[in-house]
């Protein structure tokens, strides 16, 4: 078979479907989107009736996959790393209850935060979790490692994630594919109480997941992902897992350095390949993309060991992503750098596109207030999306990005502080991710406040995927309890500014809870959604 | 042999099908390469780049050091300069003359291509006036990219196949009009020596 070029997301979505995966259960977020992307487009997918539909968030998105996992079925839940902290509950649980189908958890971490509110390092719920974590260092181990995981996974009865890092999701590279495998028959737990946490079960599964963990740490031991590199100069030994091991390799083989190499790309840490790697080598340096997880293990609580470098001791720094020039100055190897950055050049931050309908609904916001705060008192909670740009000049229209949904109840909190007006301002997509229930409180606590859902009728940041509450919105706020009266829908175009004003101010006076839409279609899609009927008409 | 390549711009300049026509003629000789991108929220008007990285040897780093790049190709000026960090003492940058004026403080016109000239390797055309005159403004990317052709290892024809099976599905117009904004852009970098 011929290579493909595959972004690492890619790879791992092809792998997923030649593993055998019947169903793959996800919401859009930086750098995991083009994982479903991938399998809503891919023809074996197409073939098969891989299910490939996005779910509302990751919470329900992991409960998905756990349910087709207990029918016997492959499965695979994404997410981008702070997705995981919605899917936290069940995720934590499903390494309990475990998994009869095989059950892949892949997680996409962003360190450097090139698209994310935080860098947080995937592995530690791996490890928190109990459960094997596989980290490929290139598209070609995203592609092998679903076939191990989904093994894995079986084998064990356990989930098992794979993480991935911004770099490898989008970097792109050859593909060597192997032949698909069939799809599990539908087969349902035999063990009627495999899948039941009532509290006597759970503290027999938690008994049973401390009991494996040693075959868990045999297994890395023994995992063709994990190896060990000869080198003939044992003044040092560096210890490079799943990414950073590109790193390595490329300055070493630059420099020409000896240094023996030990790869980790399977979790628990493999302790006795650890342990006679380090035996064999005087200092040693951990090179590890995202917090130091490989690093903190090996020094232990009390640092004694001076031996051991890395992010802990300055090394590195104790943030950001690696790069070939980081791991070169940590080998005391002068870096060739080019010429400095010229005085010229200025940044260029993203901003809300030309004739975007978020820019429409800002000006009327900032417009109204004025006659509630003195400019540039305005307080207005946010949420995450497109609109987060709003903070920026020249709108400075929004204050707070906590987490999907936080706009809702972070204005709610301050509602009930006194605030007021207290506004939150939420995307479409955003507000079925996990505002909804905000919105339930509200309702329940007969808040004062005004919620703006602006309706570009898809996720926008992650570039235009569609959402399971489309065209429901209203019917949704209805069902939750706001009064009809106050769902105001408005088109966010300057031609109605005044009407817009108007409508935000009657409901701002209103003592109790709005929701104001402005419903306008995103720029982005509809250029994309005209250029294709374009297409069609001319065939 | 290797070369790696910076690709700069700014989000929906069409960098991104400039990597993959490179990405496309490199495999066709037999070559690995490796491609980083840029998703995400950089794409909505912010500064995007691409590391692509092309070698006859095993490739390990997604990500190009600095002061290790063969060539900056950049569909901006000021964009162009961003990545001078990265650029080897003996690199090419190859840059579009045409502003992309999204931010109140752009810089002078001048002054960027002062920076521009000080660079001894350099060459700096007017891709979008060029891709225009042949009548299909959007083909500034492939005219950057004929000019760079110039300084890539990879035989001039393959660019051309690689246009063909890339933009193969949106019919043979759209090809033969790539095509020539190639050669425009070839010719440019052939005439200036």
């Amino acid at each position: 078979m011929k290579k493909l070029m595959l972004l690492g997301d890619e790879a791992l979505a092809q792998g997923a479907v030649d593993a055998g995966c019947s169903g793959v259960f996800a919401y859009p977020g930086t750098p995991s989107t083009e994982i479903m992307e991938y399998i809503q487009k891919c023809p074996e997918a197409l073939q098969r009736n891989i299910h490939r539909t996005w779910s509302s968030n990751e919470k329900t998105a992991v409960e998905e996959a756990v349910g087709m996992s207990y029918t016997g079925k492959r499965t695979m839940s994404c997410m981008k790393h702070v997705g995981l902290n919605v899917a936290a509950d069940p995720f934590m649980n499903s390494a309990f209850v475990g998994a009869n189908g095989g059950h892949i958890v892949t997680v996409a971490d962003d360190p450097s935060m090139h698209s994310s509110q935080n860098e947080q390092d995937s592995r530690f719920y791996a490890k928190f979790a109990m459960i094997p974590c596989m980290e490929p260092s290139n598209q070609q181990e995203c592609y092998d490692m679903t076939f191990h995981a989904y093994e894995l996974s079986e084998k064990y009865h356990l989930p098992v994630m794979l993480r991935l890092e911004t770099r490898l999701s989008h970097s792109r590279s050859g593909v060597q594919r192997r032949d698909m495998l069939p799809e599990n028959e539908l087969k349902l737990p035999e063990d009627r109480n495999q899948f039941m946490l009532l509290p006597a079960f759970a503290r027999r599964k938690y008994k049973h997941l401390i009991e494996i963990q040693p075959d868990l740490t045999e297994e890395s031991e023994n995992s063709p992902f994990n190896w060990v590199e000869e080198g003939k100069d044992t003044s040092l030994g560096i210890i490079a897992s799943g990414l950073a091991y590109n790193y390595v390799k490329e300055v070493t083989i630059r420099y020409n350095c000896e240094y023996p190499i030990l790869k980790i790309s399977q979790y628990p840490i493999p302790v006795k390949m650890i342990e006679k790697f380090m035996d064999n080598c005087d200092k040693i340096l951990v090179v590890e993309e995202g917090q130091p997880l490989v690093e903190e293990m090996l020094k232990g609580a009390i640092p004694k060991d001076s031996r051991i470098m890395g992010r802990l001791d300055g090394t590195f720094t104790r943030d950001g992503e690696m790069d070939p020039n980081k791991v070169a100055a940590a080998l005391g190897k002068e870096t060739r750098t080019g010429e400095s950055l010229p005085e010229i050049v200025t940044g260029r931050p993203p901003a809300l596109c030309v004739g975007c309908p978020h820019i429409d609904s800002y000006k009327a916001l900032n417009d109204v207030l004025k006659s509630y705060v003195e400019d540039g008192q305005r307080h207005v909670f946010s949420d995450i999306g497109c609109y987060t740009l709003g903070f920026l000049p020249p709108y400075n229209a929004i204050n707070t990005c906590l987490d999907m949904g936080a706009s809702i109840t972070m204005a709610k909190g301050a509602a009930n502080a006194g605030l007021f007006p207290a506004i939150a301002v939420i995307g479409d997509s955003t507000f079925c991710h996990s505002g909804m229930t905000g919105l339930l409180d509200c309702i329940y606590d007969k808040t004062n406040l005004v919620i703006i859902i602006l309706d570009n009728s898809t996720t926008g940041m992650t570039g235009g995927q569609d959402y399971t509450g489309f065209g429901r919105l209203e019917a949704i706020c209805i069902g939750l309890g706001v009064e009809k009266e106050h769902i105001r829908v408005v088109t966010p175009l300057s031609r109605n500014f005044e009407e817009n004003v108007q409508i935000l101010k009657e409901e701002i006076d209103y003592k109790g809870v709005s929701v104001v839409i402005p419903r306008r279609e995103c720029v982005q899609t509809m250029t994309r959604r005209m250029r294709a009927l374009k297409k069609q008409e001319a065939k | 042999m290797k070369q790696d390549i910076i690709l700069a711009g700014v989000g929906g300049q069409g960098i991104l099908t400039i990597a993959a026509i490179i990405g496309q003629a490199a495999l066709d000789n037999g070559l690995n390469m490796k491609q980083a991108e840029v998703h995400g929220m950089s794409q909505r008007g912010g500064d995007v780049q691409s590391h692509l990285r092309i070698s006859d040897k095993a490739i390990y780093s997604d990500l190009i050091a600095k002061g290790d790049c063969d060539m900056i190709l950049s569909v901006e000026p000021m964009e162009a300069l961003r990545y001078k960090p990265y650029l080897a003492q003996t690199g090419w940058l190859i840059t579009n003359s045409t502003p992309f004026m999204n931010i109140p403080n752009y810089p002078e016109q001048d002054g960027l291509e002062k920076e521009i000239y000080s660079i001894k390797n350099h060459v700096l055309l007017n891709a979008d006036q060029i891709a225009k005159d042949l009548g299909s403004a959007r083909a500034m990317n492939i005219v950057m990219l004929g000019a760079a052709t110039k300084y890539l290892n990879i035989p001039y024809k393959s660019f051309e196949i690689a246009l063909q099976i890339i933009f193969g599905r949106k019919g043979q117009n759209i090809v033969d009009m790539n095509i020539k904004a190639l050669a425009a852009g070839r010719k440019f970098a052939d005439e200036k020596l």
